[in-house]
């Protein structure tokens, strides 16, 4: 009772893909604790390793990397253009902070 | 049971009256699973992205998460990357009928996932104790009001888009993370489920208590029950491979989210000593 997704029955893998998300995740804790980047800097940096882990969840776990490549890009293409949307709606808008009274710079 | 356009030979190419194989190449569960998903993705997407607006915008933000704080955060997400491992094995399982194994590992995600909803929980208690609470929303639970002065006191009376957007995305996330577990039980254990989550909600109703934020929203479990036991005897069915891997789905997803979440609201607020 198969689909015509691919399938691919190597178990270890999976094991590879949990042990990478939670190496990933010990990166962002430290690099947040040490504070080692801007406040910008740190949305940017902690932004791109959440994409990275969400692309294994997404290929392995959710096994998105296995099916026919049009559900994939569909499915890839569609959310991100909705992301991208929002992006443009939200983010200019919030990089025009207003100087504080008290002269302290953005946290 | 299975569609039968996906068998292997039931596609008769160029023969008139035979099926034609799904544009998709998957059944259309899996593309309805998927649907919802990608739905339920922006609503998260737009949370988070209000979330992020007020982080940039209100100046300044605070950063009131100590080590402790950072630490049980780091272990639930830990808890839900091993609950989205023992899925994938479940998974595994159901697809060579191995019904024993399929329930021992969506019984091991089951405990990954309360482990985290207790964690969460417990920090919610601590954080609503200690003065974090969103203006004029306690009352309406019936959270006993904190006489905490301190730092979360003057956050939630200077900068009241803290706790509301730290508490929104949690409650958000929570309620997901506890849908899914009984969307587990259900698939895992069909009818035996039903009495084992009456228990646990009875016992949750009576041992948490009256000034708690969980007080009354414990009920949920109760909803959960009653729509659970009309999903039971309404539409009995013998859940095969392809209904856990769309659980599956589901539970990914909810790990997911919780990837954007803890990095943006717990580490973008941590406080260094």
């Amino acid at each position: 009772m198969h689909d015509t997704a691919t399938h691919d029955d190597a178990k270890g893998q999976y094991f590879w893909v949990w042990g990478a998300l939670l190496v990933l995740t010990a990166i962002e804790v430290v690099l947040a604790y040490k504070q080692v980047f801007s406040a910008v800097r740190m949305l940017q940096v902690l932004l791109i390793l959440s994409v990275i882990k969400s692309a294994l969840i997404i290929g392995y776990f959710m096994h998105l990397k296995f099916e026919r490549a049009l559900m994939r890009w569909l499915l890839v293409i569609s959310v991100t253009a909705c992301f991208i949307i929002m992006y443009f709606f939200f983010f200019p808008d919030a990089g025009r902070v207003l100087p504080p009274p008290n002269g302290v710079g953005l946290q | 049971m299975a569609d039968a356009t996906l068998e292997h030979g039931a596609v008769g190419h160029g023969v008139a009256g035979e099926y034609e194989a799904p544009l998709f190449g998957a059944y259309s569960k899996k593309i309805g699973m998927w649907l919802f998903l990608a739905s339920d993705s922006l609503t998260f997407g737009a949370l988070l992205f209000a979330f992020s607006y007020n982080r940039i915008y209100t100046v300044p933000w605070p950063t009131p998460f100590h080590a402790e704080s950072i630490a049980n955060a780091t272990i639930m997400t830990a808890c839900l990357l091993s609950s989205s491992l023992t899925m994938v094995l479940a998974v595994f399982a159901s697809q060579r009928n191995d019904r024993t194994w399929m329930r021992y590992w969506l019984l091991a995600t089951m405990v990954f996932g309360t482990a985290f909803i207790v964690l969460h929980g417990m920090e919610w208690s601590k954080l609503i104790g200690e003065g974090l609470v969103i203006p004029g929303f306690a009352g309406v639970l019936g959270v006993a009001k904190s006489s905490a002065t301190g730092e979360l006191a003057d956050i939630s009376k200077n900068v009241p888009q803290f706790p509301q957007a730290f508490f929104g995305l949690t409650a958000m996330h929570m309620l997901h993370v506890t849908i899914g577990v009984i969307y587990l039980g259900v698939v895992a254990f069909r009818k035996w489920f039903l009495p084992a989550l009456a228990v646990i909600w009875i016992a949750a109703a009576l041992l948490i208590p009256s000034g708690n934020v969980f007080h009354y929203p414990v009920h949920a479990l109760g909803i959960g029950l009653i729509l659970a036991a009309i999903i039971l005897f309404l539409k009995p069915k013998d859940y095969d491979a392809h209904d856990v891997e769309i659980c599956g789905l589901y539970w990914h997803f909810v790990d997911l989210v919780w990837m954007f979440i803890f990095p943006l609201v717990y580490l973008m607020s941590t406080k260094v000593v």
